[in-house]
């Protein structure tokens, strides 16, 4: 598997030809775990290893509490309940199911940042970059459906809210509302949590599957890694000097990170539970009443921000709205800006022109980029406020630096910008961080030949 | 092997076509009651009309009742209230339509609206256009309902007045069976 030459399986006794020759589920494990990986990388590229680990948490700890959770209207909340007073160690296996969202949107948001720094996403990485926005999209609908489920005040309205996007689509929107929802009018009511339900349980496995799609198309490209200079594929020697096998070396490194992350987790677990949720959530759903503050889940918001910034009073609004006819009304538009917001981020691959890939010798695109950065937390922060007063303008201004930073600066700081020239191989980045030793002249970390 | 042979091809041709055509047909037949068991429902979908006492709905007040799992709003309108609803311009309000169920179509007016000729009665959906929060009564900067989750503000006939929502609060289909008995549906 992959380009990048290195040694691979060799089955050695009577019994691993025979499997091998029949089945090569060795050697691909083999290929797999030893993976010639770049020797520079840094800590950013631990995030995928806690990826698996919270998905696998997530899929083990949602399918024990299914065995107590009802998806019925009446029993829901109750169940949710019950799962916390009564069932055995219940109360803790909810917490480490609903705090592992979080966990699972911070870790790929820092996986993505570090892709969009290094221009990861970069050729030949596209597959593996829009993969990744896949998976990403399917994350951020399991997390929405199965918030839906403990059937509490956030639930059922933030459902409505959600699903009520839907509708915004013209011409066929209430149908696809009615059939999403099952209700004649649009209702939330048992069909949705019953589907809801059954889909949560389903997406994690999808998501299972996308991953080893994702693992398989960078095993394919090789890594990149923080100078993004290629790993030389001339020879077995030459690759061998750019790289160490993944094991041991970045798994121990890799476990080493994620132990580091679940202490973090774990204190919030055992200690502030519910400090990333929100109170009206363990207030029964209750259809007449609408909290006073609709806020989506912290992981959500720069996106929800993006929805409500564009009101009918923004001048190009309403210049779509009267070039369209009016078809592409206030309401619709929001749901275009929002889904748009991420299919522009898919799309970066083809809308960066730089030569150079790492952001690290781009002297200009380093301060867009952290500005972008600056930028997703400022749209965190106003999507949890209010849509009056100066909120919606500083929502408007985030959403439009969103769009700029990957439809204009991408492209146009190809261009303009004079990149600095990156390292000639990762050897050499590698020797610059870790000086050979004085005596031997060897790197301190060289592999165990 | 002989390209050349018309006869075998169009036969062959035919079969494949044929095959193809059935191919599609029997997976679209096989798919499409996947698709459609997520539509309502036949018990869901059974028309429910059910009765509603307002005889403790005084003007001024207002009740919300639960219907086919979506809230109504059921308002006894003062005076003050219904001449500001009907001193406004149609043509002044952001939706020109009705949205009344008891009428199909038809401008915006109070009268179009309300369900007595009184102007006292006025039933509605109470859901937001919007994005589908429940709008809070006796709010807002028109007196008539607003909307906390993104700032809609309704006026005392529930016509949308300024805010994202695009459209008036739907009128359900509404009478009144006796002197204090409505009912919806």
């Amino acid at each position: 598997m992959g380009g990048i030459p290195h040694d691979h399986y060799e089955p050695a006794t009577k019994g691993e030809k025979w499997l091998h020759s029949r089945l090569p589920i060795v050697g691909l494990m083999y290929d797999t775990l030893m993976i010639p990986t770049p020797k520079n990388l840094n800590w950013m590229w631990i995030w995928g290893i806690v990826l698996v680990f919270t998905l696998v948490l997530q899929i083990v700890t949602g399918i024990v509490l299914v065995m107590h959770y009802v998806p019925h209207v009446d029993m829901a909340f109750a169940s949710v309940e019950h799962i916390m007073r009564d069932v055995n160690g219940g109360h803790m296996i909810r917490y480490f199911h609903q705090n592992g969202a979080s966990l699972f949107f911070i870790a790929v948001y820092a996986h993505i940042f570090r892709s969009l720094y290094y221009g990861s996403y970069k050729s030949p990485r596209e597959v593996t970059w829009v993969v990744g926005m896949l998976m990403y999209v399917l994350m951020m609908g399991t997390a929405f459906m199965g918030y839906v489920l403990p059937w509490g005040q956030m639930s059922f309205h933030g459902t409505a809210v959600i699903t009520g996007l839907f509708g915004a689509i013209p011409f066929i929107g209430e149908s696809v509302q009615v059939w999403l929802l099952g209700t004649p009018n649009g209702a939330i009511d048992q069909p949705a949590l019953n589907r809801f339900f059954s889909l949560h349980y389903l997406l994690p496995f999808i998501l299972l599957g996308l991953t080893i799609v994702h693992v398989w198309a960078f095993h394919t490209t090789g890594n990149n890694n923080p100078t993004g200079v290629e790993v030389r594929r001339t020879s077995k020697e030459d690759a061998a000097k750019d790289t160490l096998p993944f094991w041991p070396y970045f798994v121990i490194k890799d476990l080493f990170a994620l132990a580091i992350i679940l202490a973090l987790f774990v204190a919030v677990v055992g200690f502030m539970p519910n400090y990333l949720g929100h109170p009206d959530n363990y207030i029964p759903a209750n259809p007449l009443a609408t909290p006073t503050h609709i806020v989506p889940e912290w992981y959500f918001l720069p996106f929800y921000a993006v929805l409500r910034a564009f009101d009918q009073d923004v001048w190009l609004v309403i210049a779509v709205n009267w070039l369209t006819f009016g078809i592409i009304d206030a309401k619709f538009f929001g749901v275009i800006a929002m889904f748009g917001a991420i299919v522009v981020m898919a799309l970066a691959p083809w809308l960066d022109t730089s030569t150079v890939r790492s952001g690290r010798y781009r002297p200009m695109f380093k301060w867009w980029f952290w500005l972008f950065v600056v930028n997703f937390i400022l749209l965190m922060w106003v999507g949890a406020r209010p849509a009056e007063g100066i909120y919606p303008y500083i929502a408007l201004i985030g959403s439009t630096y969103w769009f700029a930073y990957f439809l204009v600066i991408l492209p146009l700081l190809g261009v303009i910008e004079k990149p600095d020239t990156p390292p000639a191989t990762i050897e050499e980045d590698f020797n610059a961080h870790y000086a050979p030793n004085s005596d031997g002249g060897k790197p301190v970390a060289s592999p165990a030949e | 092997m002989s390209h050349a042979d018309d006869h075998q091809g169009t036969r062959r041709d035919f079969l494949y076509y044929a095959t193809a055509g059935a191919g599609v047909v029997v997976t679209g037949a096989a798919v499409w009651p996947l698709v459609n068991q997520m539509n309502p429902s036949a018990d869901v979908l059974a028309l429910a009309s059910i009765r509603v006492d307002v005889s403790a709905v005084t003007p001024g007040t207002q009740i919300t009742v639960l219907w086919q799992g979506k809230p109504v709003f059921i308002r006894a309108r003062t005076e003050d209230e219904i001449a500001e609803a009907r001193a406004v311009d149609v043509s002044d309000l952001p939706d020109p339509d009705a949205y009344n169920e008891n009428l199909g179509e038809a401008p915006a007016t109070d009268e179009n609206r309300a369900l007595t000729e009184d102007g006292v009665w006025l039933v509605q959906m109470g859901v937001c256009t919007h994005l589908g929060c429940v709008p809070l009564g006796d709010a807002g900067d028109f007196g008539g309902w607003f909307c906390p989750c993104h700032g809609s503000h309704y006026d005392t006939s529930g016509r949308i007045r300024r805010g994202p929502a695009p459209r008036n609060l739907p009128i359900p289909v509404a009478s009144f069976v006796d002197e204090t008995t409505i009912q919806l549906g």
